[in-house]
This record gives C-alpha cells, structure tokens and sequence, in this order.
C-alpha cells in the first residue's frame, strides 16, 4: 500500500493538468496524484483498446556514473547487467537486502556511459540512502527525480502517436529498449518502451518544465485517454504484474515473490544472493498465489480460507475490467495450495469460491 | 445533479418512491457519481426483512464499497436481479431502470423521517 510520507503532499508538475481535467486527486507515496479522470473502466479499457496516459512523475530516476558503476550495480542489484550490456537496453531487477528481502523492484537503462534506474515513488528515498550507503568512491549517485518527469503512453495504438510526434525519420526502440526522441522538433524526450500495462507502448522521460507540454501534445491525438492510478492498477494486475508494497516488501523474498526469474542461477555475488540461493534449494513455506472468483470483489486484506484454515490474505485485489471478475493475489502456504486449487475468499462474512490460477490473469492478443 | 421532485431521499444518498404500502429504492444521481463506475451489485433475496437502517446490499466500484442502508422497515417484494449482470445502469439512470429492490413497508409513519427534494437537495449542495 502507499506509503504517505510526513508533511505536505508533493505535486508532480502535471497537477494543474489533472485539475482542470476534473481528476480525482488522492494522496499516494506522499504526492496528490489523480486516481481517475471520468472513470476508471473507461480508462481502463481505453488503454487496452487505443491509448492511456498516465502521469508517473513520482516514480525515482537516479543516474549512476563512474568507472565503478557497473561493477558496483551487479552488487546491488539481482538481474544481470550483462544481459544489458548493449546501450539502449533496459531489464527489469530487485534490490535486496542481505536477509534477501525486497527492498524496491526497480528498471534499469543501460543510456550509455551511465545507468538510469527507475524506482517506485514510496521507495525513492529509502532507495537512494541504500544505494549511497554502498557505493564505492568511483561511482557518483545523482536523484534526478525532481528534475525528470514521467509519462507513460500505453495501449495498442500508443506507437503511432510517439512516432508521429517524433518525426518520420525516427524508429521507435524495440522492447525494453530506450532511445532519445524530439517531439515537434523542439522537445527533447528520452523514450523506453517500457510499461506496467501489459499492452504495448512507451516511457516519456522529459525535464519537469516541459512536463505539461508533452501533456498536451499527447492529448491533442483524439485516440489518447488521461488515465489514473486506479485503471493503472487494475491494467497491472490483469497481467500478473507485482506491486511493491502490496505483493511484495521488506518481508518477502523474490522466491516467495515469485520473481526469481529477476534473479538469474548463473549470477552470484549480489547482496542478498545466498538467501535467493538457499530458496531454490529450499523452498520457502510461502509464495505469491494468483486468484481468479466467481463473484464479488476481493481487496486488500481480506481473509483467503482453506476449508475452516485461514491459509493468508488477500495483497492485491480488484474487479478485473476485462474479465468482468475479481482477481487477486495472496501469499499462501506453497505445498499445499498450487495453481488449479480452490481456495475460499471472505468478502465481510460471506465466503466466495476462487480458483488458484497462474499468471496472468489476461493475455493480450 | 437530478434531484427528482416526486421522490423522498435519505441522508445516506438513496431515493425511496412510495406507492400506498411499497417503497422502490434506490441511490441517488449524486451518490452514483460520487461511487464512479459501479461494476458489482450484492442484492437481498426477495422475503429477507429489514430493520430501518440496517444494510440491505452492497455497491461496489473498482476502488470502493458503500453499503445499502434500508430506508424503511419492511420485507424485500423484488429486487432489480438485471443489476447484477449490468450494475453500470445504476451509473447510467439511477432514478429508472437502475432502481435496487422494492419493500413493503411495515411502519408507514417511519415515511415522516425522510427528506423531500428540497430538503436533500440542499444536503448535496
């Protein structure tokens, strides 16, 4: 869950945006950020049918320079940066701590001479201390987060609107893949395709001044759909995608997360390594389960039930836009309870059957 | 916001249409539009009895669920079971075919304690 950092809420420099736009605006991860625009199935399916754009500005950007940088990140970080090792690619990875506890799930892009990693806005500060408590002399640690705004352009139709901003002699990047771009001619944008949607699409890395800018230029496509926080959550969720703070936390391990594919068997060495290791071998007593009901809605904390045996709680929880039912995630006892399983979910005092499924719930054609 | 002159309200956001001993029930424009999109509807069985103010059903909205408070005292005659594949029609017209379920009512004086057009209206303004 969000994480609501003391103070005064942070606003990203598309607030006024989202404003006269009529979102609903609710505290996350210490920003006032816009949950839904007109409604969130709408959004939802806008995105899986054309375009939605999501403002993500309060997600972490951090630049990581020096001769020890990559040297440095195989330590910190569970993915392989050979498998990066071409500039302008990108992978998904963890950071642990030495208990093997998940302390953010970040992407990292290999931009050339330097990394740029992309962290969750609850964890950026967290994050940051974590990174420069271990970095060696030869590694300099820039938080570009303030500077850098985010928005994430998704849906089937997300491709055509970047490219005809960007012009006809650009190609747009393969999959997690980044490369710089200018819009119009005239704004710089650094352009990953990457995404939490489970469609295909892209990144938008530009300066917080021109964050509005590039706002409506993307709004001036008819195709395009402001989209929220609330449509992002259920678009990631379809697809099996973790969340950190909800899936995952300092409590669990990649291997009970069901990420240990971000942690690959031919690389050791990084903090945390020997736990992820002793779980291959042994198995940990709980792992993140996927559930699919057949009616009502599961959320965050409710109970999950094996006959009379309360077996864990709901993480994640959500109607399914797509689907039409609830789906969830739990962390549930490992050899007893394997995909194909019925579980039982309680929705206040009522019991509803739910099917263990393996991920993703939805696959986009 | 429609705020139809010919029916009564509660404070909790439902509309109550009374017909000589039945009570049609529903949410307002308002409370619809404050829910967002609805896309579970959890409906009484026709026969259960309700106790003025005791909860009647859920709604449910992707990010929320509010509970259905029963305006009256009074058994359940017929619910709206087209909610249950279509709940986005309470969204659509929530005064017509987005109506919940309909009661008779046990205690016609508990009528007097609900809020006309005017009344409601100025407690959503």
């Amino acid at each position: 869950m969000e994480e609501q950092a003391a103070g005064p809420l942070l606003k990203t420099p598309l607030y006024d945006e989202h404003v006269s736009l009529g979102a609903k605006m609710a505290p996350f991860a210490g920003y006032e950020m816009p949950i839904e625009y007109s409604a969130l199935v709408s959004e939802h399916h806008a995105t899986r049918n054309a375009v939605g754009i999501f403002d993500v500005s309060h997600m972490g950007e951090f630049r990581l320079t020096g001769a020890g940088a990559y040297d440095f990140l195989q330590r910190m970080l569970t993915n392989d940066l050979d498998r990066i090792g071409e500039i302008g690619t990108a992978q998904y990875t963890l950071m642990l701590d030495e208990e093997g506890h998940i302390i953010d799930d970040l992407i990292v892009y290999n931009t050339g001479g330097e990394y740029l990693i992309v962290a969750n806005a609850s964890n950026r500060t967290t994050d940051f201390e974590w990174l420069s408590s271990h970095a060696p002399d030869d590694v300099e640690l820039a938080d570009e987060s303030d500077r850098t705004a985010l928005v994430a352009v998704q849906g089937p139709e997300a491709l055509q609107v970047i490219t005809e901003l960007a012009g006809a002699d650009w190609e747009a990047p393969e999959r997690f893949h980044i490369k710089d771009a200018l819009f119009q001619g005239s704004l710089p944008a650094l352009v990953a395709r990457t995404g939490y949607t489970g469609e295909d699409g892209v990144e938008v890395f530009v300066r917080s001044a021109d964050a509005v800018a590039l706002w409506r230029l993307l709004l001036s496509f008819p195709e395009v759909t402001p989209a929220g926080l609330g449509a992002r959550d259920t678009l990631r969720l379809e697809v099996g995608y973790s969340l950190y703070g909800s899936d995952m936390d300092r409590g669990r391990t990649p291997i009970e997360a069901g990420l240990g594919w971000v942690c690959p068997k031919t690389k050791s060495g990084y903090i945390g390594s020997e736990v992820v290791a002793a779980q291959r071998e042994n198995p940990p007593a709980e792992v993140l389960r996927f559930l699919r009901l057949q009616r009502g809605i599961p959320r965050h904390g409710y109970g999950v039930f094996a006959g009379e045996r309360e077996v864990g709680t709901i993480a994640s929880g959500s109607h399914s836009p797509t689907l039409g039912v609830g789906i969830a995630t739990a962390y549930l006892p490992r050899n007893d309870i394997k995909p194909g399983a019925q579980v039982e979910v309680d929705i206040r005092g009522r019991r509803v059957i739910a099917e263990v499924i393996k991920p993703p719930f939805f696959v986009k054609d | 916001m429609a705020i139809p002159a010919e029916l009564n309200y509660t404070e909790d956001h439902e509309w109550v249409k009374i017909e000589s001993e039945t009570a049609m029930i529903g949410i307002t424009d308002y409370a619809q539009d404050q829910l967002g999109g609805l896309v579970f509807v959890n409906l009484p069985a026709v026969g259960d009895t309700f106790a003025v103010g005791a909860v009647f059903g859920e709604v449910e909205s992707v990010k929320s669920v509010s509970e259905l408070l029963a305006p009256l005292s009074g058994k359940v005659i017929e619910v709206n079971a087209e909610l249950e594949s279509a709940p986005e029609t309470i969204n659509n017209d929530p005064y017509g075919a987005g109506w919940i379920i309909k009661m008779s009512v046990s205690d016609p004086s508990q009528t007097g304690a609900l809020l006309d057009a005017t009344a409601y209206e100025a407690l959503t303004a």
